[in-house]
């Protein structure tokens, strides 16, 4: 598999590292529901035949996190983002 | 030696005769050329017995001319280098080169097992299923090793592999696979247009099927044609050709796999040359024309040595210059056969009869076979052999049946496009009904066909194709391509009747010639359900091992579905995947095998160590110093002991480098801190460290450290050895994903820094010598951290810390001056007796003092459990604190962290021994916790350990069992606080 890393270029993903999902947000934990909202935070996955946003980590690179669209039926990538916008301290 | 070469006809061929090779098969030593693979050089010298087969012991012979071998598999070369199962017809051969035949004994020409072959009827498919299945014991120590040895095929050598691999990556924009007609026309095309090109082929050869073509191509001989190629291919800058490269998988973006064999043709790799070479070759685009595989006809008596594929004869006369036989015959359901005999006929060879299933023939066919004087029997088939190796045939016409008499048999079924490449993205082949063979279906992306593969069955069209093809990709990508001229070559019609199986023939009849696969073992499985195509491939076996039928998918699929009633598209192949050809081990493995498996980091003081006699050991990625023995000591429990007595008696140095070191700067780092420890990090002052504990998310520890405030907006932080990268990892994580609004900036410098832990009530007098400033009690206080010089100017970190219990120091400096510091350290702490120590006696000392560590920190505890469990502060969030609360977490029946100590002082501990209450039977239920981390303390002078157990802390004095059924061990201990050595902290605070 080849990511397009916008800092690096094109690499082979043998360079990066997988979390999961990226379009979790990690939970209010002062919220009355915190301890639920925590539960599915960590445990509850969606596994979608189709486009997935996904964190990939770029640890033999710029060591940045990256938002990667993978459709998990072919491998196919068709975007890769930094996790931290532009105008963020980096 | 008079009968050398004396099947090689006196001219043609792509052979270079003034060039001898000699070689020897089973002993016997022959000669052959160069331009010659050792199957060719065989048939050369009327070699035409080559091996036994897998299961029945059956004699065979040369089937075929490429990488769809199914029979003539040898082992080649001997001692470290033997290789079994090497195909013979892709064996370059070399001069020196030794073959043995394979699975046979005591030889190749008397095979004593090959009575295997008389108990055929009871070794069909599913036998070893259904036969050994009683009494179940016998399966591992009875049945299993006999049908090892009766079955099989070469052995492989036992001993270490003498040559080496590597692996590398290409890049290009065009890769094109196959440098037949098709293949060398795209690149040419592709090339032209200034695209990067690889062109990879598996042969030494450039040119495919040209190299086995009597005509003439754009007014040459066809293999002139294709060297004129090739030639100018290689002198253009953008393109690389690849010889003896065979591309075995598609991957992922335009990835694919290929196998370099560099010096697979040489008895011995030139000097730092390796053996072969494994290339990841990332393409923007790829043409497959990896051309068409010839198929046989299922018949009885259709492996006998003699009976070979009629476009391997073609190639056998035409490129090598040799006669498969002095009498050959064809049976054939299809034109093209016909054409090759007609070409081998022309070059010298002698074919007496042609068989074709087909009532009806081209008359032209008919007319120029009968011209040469060739006897034609249409409408007819073959339905037994005879002969040690072939003798004559019996063919069955209209008229009745016959023997006739052939020491070769030319066989053709037709031709299946190699479309495996096409299938390894998950595409299925489509079935084309006009060729009876399958093409591809959908392709991975990036990938187009071209030529035999895709099927087109012709050279001129092939020609054109490739051409079309090789342009076509260049200009997806956006190069402008040049007209281009394709040689002119009148393909004739291709006719074929789709034929697979002579039924009712005599004697066996096999489908897949490498696992012993019958017609009737087809038969069997469908009678017992097994019909899918799957379950027909791992009932049988058909299909399997290194030719991974390439001769017998198709026709075994076709006779399951005349079985079955249903057509060969609905009853569909196998799915393709990698390897397209068998990849060695020692590729895949490339240079990490060995010590070089993965590369080991050396600390600062590597060398310093090695010269104090330090027995290293690999910790995690790092080769550390474990302990320094010294003359006369018998043990190293004898040598541990004295450095932790050193060190608590006087001081005592170690490197502790390896810890993970994590450099954060931001006017925000303390609340960051915060947010990752469970401990608050907000208040900690400059000039000061202090000890924190990380969770993951999920509420389980992940690693703990100190960090330390250097500056306000200026923090190091340490994590353990194991836990470095992931810890950084998740820091970045938490920043950049989580958290973006904080201004942290992370820097990983634990290469960059070396530190020196110092301990003992000695080891300020050590410093003192050391660093350039005050190390008073007062200018560097318990978790004091202050930056400075040492050494007369250079730039150091001081941190006052301990993981012994002892006074401790660790000195930080730039990497490259950390062997002179342990030196520095070593001589200012010659009058107190100084001891290097290394990880074992850090190990020991930790224990003593009752610190946790990667036995405890197993991913499966609680702060709660480690004991940590006020530490973590109940005003802020941080990462775990929500999941941590869990009632299964917070359970207060948790097994939690206590020391124990051996109720008998004389019994030595074990780490991983299980407690259990007294009198409570050993059962899982039963079960109170375990012991993490054992101890001889030279302190207290008897085994101590560190351990989790229910309810630990208010169990404090109990005595429990340690039981430790691995070593057939059990003990009285009893519990006790964590902390053997000074609990109060007076000495660390000293």
């Amino acid at each position: 598999m080849r990511i397009p890393c916008p800092y690096c270029g094109e690499r082979d993903a043998h360079e990066f590292s997988y979390l999961g999902d990226a379009t979790l947000t990690r939970p209010d934990p002062a919220a009355a529901d915190a301890e639920q909202a925590f539960h599915d935070y960590v445990y509850l996955r969606d596994n979608p035949a189709g486009a997935h946003e996904e964190w990939w980590y770029h640890a033999n690179g710029c060591r940045q996190w990256l938002r990667v669209t993978r459709d998990t039926r072919t491998h196919a990538i068709s975007g890769a983002a930094p996790a931290r916008k532009s105008g963020e301290p980096a | 030696m008079s009968a050398t070469n004396r099947n090689r006809l006196s001219a043609g061929g792509l052979i270079d005769r003034n060039q001898t090779r000699g070689f020897s098969f089973d002993g016997t030593r022959h000669r052959g050329y160069a331009g010659d693979t050792l199957a060719s050089a065989l048939l050369a010298n009327g070699v035409r017995l080559v091996g036994r087969s897998f299961k029945y012991h059956r004699p065979r012979g040369i089937f075929s001319a490429g990488a769809e071998e199914p029979n003539a598999l040898v082992e080649l070369r001997t001692g470290a280098r033997r290789e079994p199962n090497t195909r013979a017809t892709v064996t370059e051969l070399y001069d020196g080169l030794e073959a043995t035949s394979q699975n046979r004994w005591p030889s190749l020409a008397l095979d004593a097992l090959s009575l295997n072959r008389f108990l055929a009827p009871f070794l069909g498919a599913g036998f070893y299923y259904k036969t050994f299945m009683w009494p179940a014991a016998f399966w591992e120590k009875v049945y299993e090793p006999i049908i090892r040895r009766a079955a099989g095929l070469g052995r492989a050598a036992l001993e270490e592999d003498p040559d080496h691999y590597e692996k590398a990556t290409a890049f290009c924009d065009v890769l094109v696979i196959g440098a037949g007609p098709a293949g060398l026309m795209a690149a040419l095309t592709a090339a032209r247009s200034g695209a990067r090109v690889i062109l990879a082929d598996e042969d030494f050869l450039p040119g495919g099927g040209l190299n086995a073509e009597a005509g003439d191509v754009d007014r040459q001989p066809a293999p002139a044609f294709a060297a004129g190629i090739a030639a100018e291919l290689a002198s253009l800058p953008n393109v690389r050709v690849m010889t003896r490269t065979s591309v075995f998988g598609v991957y992922d973006g335009g990835t694919y796999g290929a196998l370099e064999r560099v010096s697979d043709h040489l008895a011995v790799p030139a000097p730092f040359q390796p053996r072969q070479r494994l290339w990841r070759i990332v393409a923007r685009r790829a043409v497959l024309a990896a051309g068409a595989t010839e198929r046989p006809i299922v018949f009885g008596g259709n492996d006998r040595p003699g009976v070979m594929l009629a476009g391997a004869v073609g190639t056998y006369v035409q490129r090598h210059a040799v006669l498969p036989g002095r009498n050959i015959a064809l049976f054939a359901n299809n034109d093209g056969a016909w054409r090759d005999m007609l070409a081998a006929q022309a070059a010298g060879a002698h074919v007496e009869t042609i068989v074709d299933v087909r009532a009806e023939v081209a008359p032209e066919l008919i007319a120029a076979a009968q011209a040469k004087g060739i006897r034609v029997l249409k409408g007819a088939q073959v339905i037994a052999t005879h002969g040690r190796t072939l003798r004559s045939l019996e063919v069955a016409t209209a008229s009745g049946t016959e023997r006739i008499a052939a020491d070769t048999l030319a066989v053709s079924g037709g031709w299946s496009p190699c479309v495996h490449l096409t299938c390894h993205h998950g595409g299925k082949p489509a079935w084309n009904e006009d060729i009876a063979a399958f093409v591809p279906g959908t392709c991975p992306p990036g990938l187009s066909v071209a030529g035999a593969a895709k099927g087109i069955l012709g050279l001129g069209a092939c020609l054109r194709d490739g051409a079309e093809t090789g342009a076509e990709s260049a200009r997806a990508l956006g190069f402008t391509v040049p007209a281009h001229e394709v040689p002119e070559v009148a393909d004739a019609a291709f006719a074929l009747t789709p034929f697979w199986h002579v039924e009712g023939s005599k004697g066996a009849a096999f489908v897949d010639l490498q696992n012993d696969v019958t017609a009737k073992d087809v038969g069997i499985a469908h009678k017992e359900g097994f019909r899918s195509v799957e379950l027909l491939k791992r009932y049988t076996t058909l299909g399997m091992a290194t030719d991974q039928g390439r001769t017998s998918n198709v026709t075994g699929l076709a006779i399951m579905a005349s079985l079955t009633g249903a057509s060969i598209p609905e009853t569909g192949t196998t799915i393709f995947r990698p390897p397209y050809t068998p990849v060695s081990m020692g590729a895949l493995a490339g240079h990490h095998r060995g010590k070089d498996f993965r590369p080991v980091r050396l600390t600062p003081t590597h060398e310093w160590a090695r010269a104090q006699g330090a027995v290293f050991i690999e910790t995690g990625a790092w080769l550390r110093a474990q302990y320094f023995p010294r003359a006369g000591e018998k043990d190293w429990l004898e040598t541990v002991t004295r450095e932790v007595t050193a060190v608590r008696a006087s001081v005592g140095l170690i490197d502790v480098s390896t810890f993970g070191k994590i450099d954060l700067q931001g006017r925000d780092v303390g609340a960051f801190l915060d947010r990752v420890y469970i401990n608050g990090f907000a208040a900690l002052a400059v000039g000061k460290a202090r000890y924190g504990v990380m969770l993951r998310e999920d509420g389980l520890v992940m690693d703990d450290g100190t960090t330390a405030r250097l500056s306000p907006e200026h923090y190091v932080m340490t994590t353990t050895t194991a836990n470095a990268a992931k810890v950084f990892q998740h820091l970045e994580f938490c920043l950049q994903v989580l958290w973006p609004e904080l201004d942290v900036a992370l820097s990983s410098i634990s290469e960059q820094w070396a530190q020196i832990a110092i301990a003992g009530p000695r080891a300020r007098d050590v410093l003192a010598r050391v660093a350039d400033g005050d190390v008073s009690n007062a200018a560097l206080p318990f978790m004091g951290a202050v930056e400075g010089t040492v050494m007369d100017g250079v730039k150091a970190r001081l941190f006052r810390l301990s993981f012994s219990g002892e006074l401790g120091f660790e000195i930080a400096v730039p990497a490259r001056h950390g062997a002179a510091l342990a030196q520095a350290l070593m001589q200012a702490g010659e009058t107190f007796g100084i001891t290097p120590y290394g990880i074992e006696a850090l190990g020991v000392m930790r224990i003593e003092k009752g610190h946790v560590s990667g036995s405890e920190l197993s991913g499966q505890t609680t702060a709660g459990d480690l004991g940590f469990g006020r530490m973590a502060s109940t005003k802020k969030d941080y990462i775990g604190r929500t999941m941590a609360a869990r009632p299964g977490l917070a359970d207060p029946d948790r097994p939690a962290f206590v020391g124990f100590r051996p109720v008998d002082l004389s019994r030595r501990l074990r780490a991983g021994a299980h407690f259990l209450n007294r009198g409570a039977a050993p059962e899982t239920a039963n079960d109170q916790g375990y012991m993490t981390s054992v101890a001889y303390s030279p302190h207290l002078g008897h085994w101590i350990g560190l351990g989790l157990i229910t309810r630990g802390p208010e169990r404090l004095g109990e005595r429990v069992r340690a039981y430790d059924p691995v070593r057939g061990e059990e003990i009285e201990v009893e519990i006790c606080a964590p902390g053997f050595i000074d609990p109060e902290g007076v000495r660390l605070r000293g």
